[in-house]
């Protein structure tokens, strides 16, 4: 029997259930490209704001050991520059995902109206980038509060679905979860980088990040990924992207029993290679294959009883 | 599992090549090295940027570089015992030079390509003047070339390259670095001359490893796919010899781009 491991997120159709995370060769049409012929099913580009932003000194992002450490600060070109750097995105494809950021509720109105014209499959907000200052958590966005006057916001600005990424450092996940919901949120992306963390070099007694700090992620922050997902899927009914740590085959099939119905992959790129969705995927129907399975969809909540 | 963070270790020397160009040494702990490939080079608590390696050896590894901006100017002033971390090597490096390899350097771009030279069938080693003329003790058989005859032969490396394709001497490939006009009129005159060639392009980098996405060269990871390349995929990417990225990511063209990396 042919092994279907094509799934659909809000009405997006994808291949199977892989979608680049933000912030991973998101630059330009042609990064993305890579990611689609590496085998992912989606693709979200790197964070667009209003105004052009450099990010922060480097190093912007190291490894050690399965931790994997990043402060890049949203660096991109603005949303002007953004609208002819993706204005021929269709041609990659498959579904790509505009990830919107601000500082004020009001600039993802305007972040989104001014890539009104570049051809998106839908909307992310992350509210819960923890390292750059004016966004995400530095900027309180990951309460239930402001992620329902963003949501809201968003919500009027466009007609594609919103996804909204979410922190799992957050004390009040469910709080905010249910909040995106109420606001209107299609689906929820859990989650972002955890942390922050720090790395100190201690020959020169100096943090390594350029920004001190940075978000953690790669394979030592999946458990926690999961246990998130796995608590939000009795919490809210719209769809989750299931992100954090998914590196193998095994970990997307576990992201997807603990209730997610599609997988943001990012780190893995860093180690399994730009064709690390293509490698996970088949991983994954191999498994799925060898258990009799029909369809990737049967498993997705399967971790809870009942 | 992998380790990518930059590993602290003291300068062993520093050395003034040229006018505005200076070596450091450092000792040599990386695992395996492919002439040609990179490492992320870090000044604790200023920034991190890539730099070929100009001399491997056992013991140390040499950083060539010519100072821009900030960074290179800092780096400059450094002293021996003074702390920078590396990692790496990243990239893919020059295919094994073959019997009948000419190497062909321009500026700062001979740095990268100097570990092979010993290899190399004839050095084509080109400045804009004398002054700024890289390693002409160290490799005294090479054929100098300055823009203003200052020193070696007046002219561009084409020239001296194009000697070489004429005098009937068999060439098995041309590995070239140096600005992209530079290595664009190579890539052409071995093109037009059947030659195999190499290159070695550069962009604006800040993870070395094929994550951030951040030098695009067309649809080539630079980092990743590259640094050295094959002419005939060079040849026809839009933005070699065009544009680049700031480090927002914002496309520019290449003047642009030089001029920013000179802050």
């Amino acid at each position: 029997m042919k092994m279907d491991i094509a799934v659909e997120l809000c009405g997006m159709k994808m291949a199977n259930p892989t979608i680049l995370a933000s912030g991973i060769m998101g630059v330009s049409a042609g990064s993305l490209g890579r990611m689609a012929q590496g085998g992912a099913g989606a693709v979200t580009v790197k964070s667009i704001s209003m105004e052009e932003r450099e990010g922060h000194s480097s190093p912007v992002m190291f490894s050690f050991g399965d931790v994997f450490m990043n402060a890049v600060g949203y660096s991109n070109p603005g949303a002007r520059q953004a609208c002819i750097e993706f204005e021929d995105i269709k041609k990659i494809g498959v579904p790509v995902i505009g990830s919107v950021i601000g500082t004020k509720p009001e600039d993802f109105a305007e972040v989104i109206h001014a890539l009104k014209d570049v051809p998106f499959d839908a909307i992310e907000v992350p509210l819960s980038c923890p390292h750059t200052p004016g966004f995400g958590l530095l900027a309180g966005q990951g309460t239930p509060e402001a992620t329902t006057e963003i949501t809201k916001i968003v919500r009027k600005s466009t007609r594609l679905p919103v996804i909204v990424k979410l922190s799992p450092a957050s004390p009040n996940i469910m709080g905010v979860a249910k909040a995106a919901e109420k606001a209107g949120a299609d689906a929820i992306n859990m989650g972002n980088t955890h942390g922050p963390g720090m790395l100190i070099d201690i020959e020169s007694a100096k943090p390594v990040m350029g920004f001190k700090v940075g978000g953690l992620s790669g394979p030592a922050i999946n458990a926690m990924a999961v246990r998130c997902v796995y608590d939000l899927y009795e919490s809210v009914k719209i769809p989750i992207i299931g992100t954090g740590g998914i590196t193998y085959g095994r970990d997307a099939i576990a992201m997807l029993m603990a209730g997610a119905s599609s997988l943001g992959i990012g780190t893995a790129v860093y180690y399994r290679g730009l064709d690390a969705f293509e490698k996970i995927s088949g991983e994954m129907k191999a498994w799925l294959e060898k258990k009799g399975y029909s369809s990737v969809k049967e498993i997705i909540g399967a971790a809870h009883e009942g | 599992m992998r380790d990518d963070y930059p590993k602290t270790l003291e300068i062993k020397d520093i050395r003034d090549e040229a006018k505005g160009f200076y070596t450091i040494f450092l000792p040599n702990i990386l695992q395996g090295f492919n002439p040609g490939q990179f490492v992320m080079l870090w000044q604790p608590g200023v920034d991190e940027k890539p730099f070929g390696i100009s001399y491997f050896g056992k013991d140390k590894i040499g950083i060539t570089f010519e100072v821009k901006g900030r960074f290179t100017k800092r780096l400059s002033q450094m002293k021996k015992g003074d702390i920078v971390g590396i990692r790496g090597p990243y990239g893919n490096g020059f295919p094994e030079p073959g019997k009948g390899c000419v190497i062909v350097g321009g500026g700062c771009g001979i740095a990268p390509l100097a570990p092979m030279a010993a290899k190399s069938a004839s050095l084509i080693i080109g400045a804009r003047s004398s002054d700024l003329l890289l390693f002409r003790k160290r490799f005294p058989d090479a054929v100098f070339v300055t823009d203003d005859g200052s020193f070696g032969r007046k002219g561009f490396v084409t020239a001296a390259l194009s000697d070489i394709i004429e005098s009937g001497k068999n060439i098995s490939a041309v590995y070239c670095c140096g600005p992209e006009i530079m290595m664009q009129k190579v890539m052409e005159l071995c093109r037009k001359n059947s030659i195999k060639c190499y290159i070695s392009a550069e962009r604006y980098m800040k993870c070395g490893f094929g994550v951030c996405g951040q030098c695009m060269c067309g649809d080539n990871v630079v980092c990743m796919d590259g640094p050295v390349f094959d002419a005939d995929d060079m040849l026809g990417n839009p933005d070699f010899n065009s544009s680049a990225r700031l480090k927002s990511g914002r496309k520019v063209p290449l003047a642009e781009y030089y001029a920013y990396r000179t802050k």
